[in-house]
């Protein structure tokens, strides 16, 4: 299964790049997906769909390092990541079904708190504007704990606009969102890849990106 | 990443800790007073036999400091596992070692710290002298974190497993035995009139091993539980 659709053969790449090559993964006894390679350049974004139970978390948490892969590699800038470690993490930004929000915490602490923790820091002023531009004016300042579960969502995706990372790779980036915010983070991520940055992420609902390479991966 | 940054990381954990802590105090306040109970049930149990008391005192605060220490463990790591944000540390920038020091200090401020400083007036109940309340505080202050760093190790092996919280007193409870003793064993000499010195020493150096040690192995054994 190649994805990808190199436009500029034989021209040595600068950018940098994720490839995967003969990934499989196994689940207890199951193979979930074997043989699975692409390769995603600079601007690109590649949408993960399949089932339930696929395998579509299982690669998007191998692609970031979380899991390891049963066999084959997957390479940033020719490298393979277990070998990059931090270099490879000051790259990417993964966003999972889990949020990594704090309840007791409130959605500016949130915002600024896990900056931090990912190794760049933002002043209050930034951590505020990203809020407001994911529709959170106003709620700035409420403990994560009484807000919805759309309004956590967008605490989560802060992250987007306040770590300033190359690689996005979003696990159902929508669930919860309401159509106001699907419009905003569709916004969000073109603006990503239009800078040159890419995108992994899974969705069963319909992103409508504009950007023009998204390639589709089907897991099945 | 330079090391600014690290640092940054590092005081930016303590503080969400401690900030955590304070929007929910009585996670840190049921380990105290665990502690303070146990400890008066002691002399309560026994009666006004001061020879006797002064004889048990070290050992008695020592065994609940451990016990103390062992309850607030289960919630080292498990509300970061459960809301997503160990998986964020673990794909930092940050090392996740720098982290996982983080997380220990901040529950060793949170649960060391103040046994250390509230020891004291318990040893008043068991009838001991100044001098060794004094060497009390310091042993603890040197034990305490021991028992944090080797603590964390058990709680990130047991992460995610049902029943961790007695499976994490069966693996960590054996390694406290060390620190028990020349934690005990430094008040007993005071008592004594041997001197603590020896003992503060070798408690001194289990603190430079665990401090070595300590949290590389917890993020060994992080990054396999969230595997």
């Amino acid at each position: 299964m190649i994805l990808s659709k190199p436009r500029s053969v034989g021209v040595v790449h600068n950018c940098p790049m994720l490839e995967a090559s003969n990934l499989e993964c196994v689940r207890g006894e199951k193979s979930l997906f074997r043989g699975l390679s692409f390769r995603l350049e600079a601007g690109a974004c590649l949408m993960v769909q399949g089932a339930n139970g696929s395998g579509k978390t299982s690669l998007l948490r191998m692609l970031c390092g979380l899991a390891q892969p049963a066999q084959g590699e997957i390479r940033w800038d020719g490298e393979p990541i277990r070998k990059l470690a931090e270099e490879y993490r000051g790259e990417l930004l993964y966003c999972g079904h889990a949020g990594a929000v704090k309840d007791d915490l409130t959605a500016l602490e949130n915002a600024r708190i896990s900056a931090t923790l990912a190794g760049a820091p933002v002043d209050e002023a930034a951590a505020r504007q990203a809020l407001r531009q994911l529709g959170l004016k106003g709620r700035e300042d409420l403990p994560a704990r009484v807000l919805s579960a759309g309004q956590r969502r967008r605490v989560a995706l802060t992250r987007l606009l306040l770590e300033k990372r190359r690689l996005w790779v979003l696990d159902e980036p929508l669930t919860a969102l309401d159509k106001a915010a699907v419009a905003t983070l569709c916004g969000v991520i073109d603006a990503h890849l239009a800078a040159g940055g890419m995108a992994v992420l899974t969705s069963h609902q319909d992103l409508p990106l504009a950007a023009t390479h998204v390639a589709q991966l089907r897991l099945d | 990443m330079g090391e600014t940054s690290l640092f940054a990381a590092l005081g930016a954990v303590i503080r969400r800790d401690l900030l955590l802590a304070m929007r929910r105090k009585s996670d840190v306040l049921t380990t105290l007073f665990f502690f303070i109970i146990v400890v008066s049930l002691f002399p309560l149990g026994i009666g006004p036999e001061m020879a006797m008391l002064r004889q048990i005192a070290p050992g008695v605060l020592w065994v609940a400091a451990l016990l103390a220490t062992m309850l607030s463990l289960n919630r080292l790591f498990a509300a970061d596992h459960a809301d997503g944000t160990l998986e964020q540390m673990a794909l930092s920038a940050v090392p996740l070692g720098v982290l996982v020091t983080g997380k220990v200090i901040a529950h060793w401020l949170l649960s060391g710290l103040p046994l250390a400083l509230l020891a004291p007036v318990l040893g008043l109940q068991f009838d001991l002298a100044t001098g060794s309340l004094g060497v009390l505080v310091v042993s603890l202050l040197i034990g305490t974190p021991v028992l944090s760093l080797i603590g964390a190790v058990g709680a990130a092996l047991t992460l995610g497993v049902r029943g961790g919280g007695v499976l994490v007193s069966l693996l960590v409870l054996p390694l406290y035995v060390p620190v028990l003793i020349f934690g005990a064993g430094a008040v007993e000499a005071d008592l004594t009139g041997l001197g603590a010195t020896a003992h503060l020493s070798l408690l001194a150096a289990f603190l430079a091993l665990a401090a070595f040690f300590g949290p590389w192995a917890t993020t060994v054994a992080l990054r396999i539980a969230l595997e």
